[in-house]
């Protein structure tokens, strides 16, 4: 053994913190080598989405011209999230279920938890540069965009619990669902926190339908789409930033406990 | 390597228990491996082998029990002992979203090697193995072979203390079973540890130089392969093919062949085209089959050219013996002359290590 080894051995916590940056520095290459693949998974169903009912619906008279600029805040925090859940959840479904691919960075000398830590972190900034391509995309989409530079800090503390929060729910899903049952487990929970999420509806209107009111509160995208809401289109009624943001927090940290737990409970038998 | 005291391994009264089963998997194991040379560990399917491995590597919590590598206590500093061991798994774990040469490289990174070093080494190894010409590819364009190459290859980068290797062969061709059975044993001679578990009793006896053999969790044997088989003498077995003088009757020679000493047992055995004891053998002359299970008809017997097929006046004689065969050649020999029988074909069975594994932990399937 050479004297470099016994150097690369000697503290835990260096070879921890070496360790975690090769593992950052593997997924921003395999991220870039397939960054194309990143950009369809962002951006192809917020945009259909923004496509059909502020475009299109409004052409044909459906829908009010402002409803544009209602829905884009939503889609804005609905990729965040979206895109933070997927790149955790639907990777580590295969490589704990199916190709054991993430056994090399488990055998890697630091803490398992920091393995996990590193998809979430990793996930979260996925959800961010989502959110960032799909904003100026959208406004061509819709030939305006409401932009206020003074809410700009407000904007990205929102997005970042939000993509926060779906990659905690992510590495949970990611998990506990084995890859017989991937489809109907992706089915039956994205489907819903999707529609249930206050994308599409500010969540101060839905006073009409106080069981739906009640639903949406649980789902902590409704606070990601009301504080980028508040931040962006401050005139249409929302949640109070602050609430926004407490429970974006209170939400990140629970999930990330949640998820770190499970994910142990998956590496170590 | 780091220090010569410590065993490379240790293992005391290890007990892993997975939830909802009835049976411990692993039930009070102990057993240690010195520094250097290659360990095997043996057992049927199911014996806790994997789940002995899976603690050492740090990927299954133990139940109760200590497991140490390379003098470092798996539990206590799992981070510290995952940089002093490396795992070459059954079955690919490589990342396919790297090219072969990324995953070496990467590999190296998640161990603190340097980015000079880890590229020198990376194209070092792929060359020793073979793999230059496909170092850039997809890696799910591997073979079986290629994937269990560049998986050794991987966990040489950060030049482990202790390697284990999970059934390293299985389900490879010839060409790369030996091609993996020469590199295992260059590692041994640069002074690594190596624990191999398998169940091809082969491997074991050729490559290992010291095995354990577990069941139910439980360890049964430890010593040399050499030392395992030789425990089991008065189970070797001798197989001549005799002509007779014409005037002799074959149970009368038997009977006077029986009185050699060290003999245990002889009986006369069938002899014919249909016969299913001499069709899996060699050459012929004193082939020494191994993987031979004690106990007629288990044991192949070497066919010259009288053996396959042979009728008429030819006696196929069966000799149990307690004592090492080729020195019971002479007198049995001796006995035959003064009798006028001619000796056609011999046979020497010892018994293998697959004998002692049949022995200890049966012959029920799993």
């Amino acid at each position: 053994m050479t004297t470099d080894t016994a150097v690369r051995r000697s503290t835990g916590s260096a070879s921890s913190r070496r360790a975690f940056t090769a593992i950052l520095w593997r997924d921003t290459l395999v991220t870039g080598k397939e960054f194309w693949v990143l950009l369809i998974q962002v951006a192809l169903t917020p945009l259909f989405m923004l496509f059909i009912f502020a475009k299109v619906l409004s052409q044909a008279n459906y829908v009010s011209d402002e409803y544009g600029h209602l829905l884009l805040p939503g889609i804005v925090a609905l990729s965040a999230f979206l895109t933070a859940l997927q790149s955790v959840a639907f990777p580590l479904v295969m490589e704990f279920g199916w190709t054991k691919e993430i056994e090399d960075r488990l055998l890697a000398p630091l803490p398992t938890n920091l393995v996990a830590v590193e998809k979430l972190l990793f996930a979260t900034v996925r959800g961010l540069i989502s959110a960032i391509i799909i904003y100026p995309i959208g406004a061509l989409v819709l030939g305006s965009a409401p932009w206020q530079p003074a809410r700009l800090p407000l904007l990205l503390v929102v997005l970042l619990l939000g993509a926060w929060v779906g990659a905690g729910i992510g590495i949970t899903m990611g998990t506990l669902v084995t890859p017989a049952r991937i489809a109907i487990m992706f089915a039956a929970i994205l489907t819903p926190l999707m529609f249930t999420g206050s994308v599409q509806y500010p969540w101060p209107s839905l006073d009409s339908l106080p069981w739906f009111k009640f639903i949406t509160a649980l789902n902590p995208l409704t606070y990601c789409s009301e504080g980028v809401r508040a931040a962006m289109v401050p005139d249409v009624p929302h949640i109070a930033p602050w609430i926004c943001v407490v429970v974006l927090i209170i939400s990140a940290v629970a999930f990330t406990v949640t998820g770190l737990a499970s994910f142990r409970r998956r590496a170590l038998t | 390597m780091a220090d010569r005291d410590n065993p490379a391994v240790s293992v005391r009264d290890l007990v892993k228990r997975y939830p909802k089963r009835p049976v411990n998997a692993v039930d009070g194991l102990t057993f240690e491996v010195s520094p250097g040379g290659i360990f095997g560990l043996l057992g049927p399917n199911g014996a806790g082998k994997t789940t002995t491995v899976g603690v050492l590597t740090t990927m299954v919590r133990a139940t109760s029990g200590s497991a140490s590598v390379a003098g470092v206590d798996v539990a206590a500093d799992p981070v510290g002992a995952r940089a002093r061991l490396a795992v070459v798994p059954q079955r690919s774990n490589l990342d396919r979203s790297l090219t072969p040469r990324q995953n070496l490289v990467f590999h190296a990174a998640y161990h603190g090697v340097g980015r000079a070093e880890r590229n020198a080494k990376a194209a070092l190894l792929l060359d020793q193995f073979g793999l230059t010409e496909q170092a850039d590819i997809k890696v799910d364009w591997y073979s079986g072979g290629m994937a269990q190459r560049l998986m050794i290859a991987r966990a040489l980068m950060h030049e482990p203390e202790v390697l284990f290797l999970d059934e390293p062969t299985t389900g490879l061709d010839p060409q790369a079973r030996l091609f993996v059975w020469d590199r295992i044993r260059e590692l041994r001679e640069r002074g690594a540890t190596i624990v191999l578990t398998t169940h091809d009793m082969d491997e074991a006896a050729d490559l290992a130089d010291r095995v354990g053999i577990v069941d139910h969790g439980r360890l049964l044997a430890l010593d040399t392969p050499e030392a395992l088989t030789r425990g089991l003498t008065g189970q070797s077995v001798l197989d001549l093919v005799v002509l007779p003088s014409e005037l002799d009757q074959p149970h009368a020679l038997v009977a006077a062949l029986e009185k050699v000493d060290g003999v245990e047992r002889a009986e006369q055995i069938a002899t014919g085209p249909d016969l299913p004891i001499s069709s899996a053998g060699g050459p012929g002359g004193m082939a020494e089959v191994p993987g031979a299970a004690p106990g007629a008809p288990g044991f192949p017997t070497a066919s010259g050219p009288n053996g396959h097929g042979a009728t008429g006046p030819d006696l196929r004689i069966r000799f149990y013996l307690s004592t090492d065969p080729a020195s019971l050649l002479g007198p049995v020999v001796a006995v035959l002359t003064e009798r006028a029988a001619s000796v056609s074909d011999v046979h020497i069975g010892r018994a293998s290590l697959e004998d002692v594994f049949i022995d200890l932990t049966g012959r029920a399937l799993r």
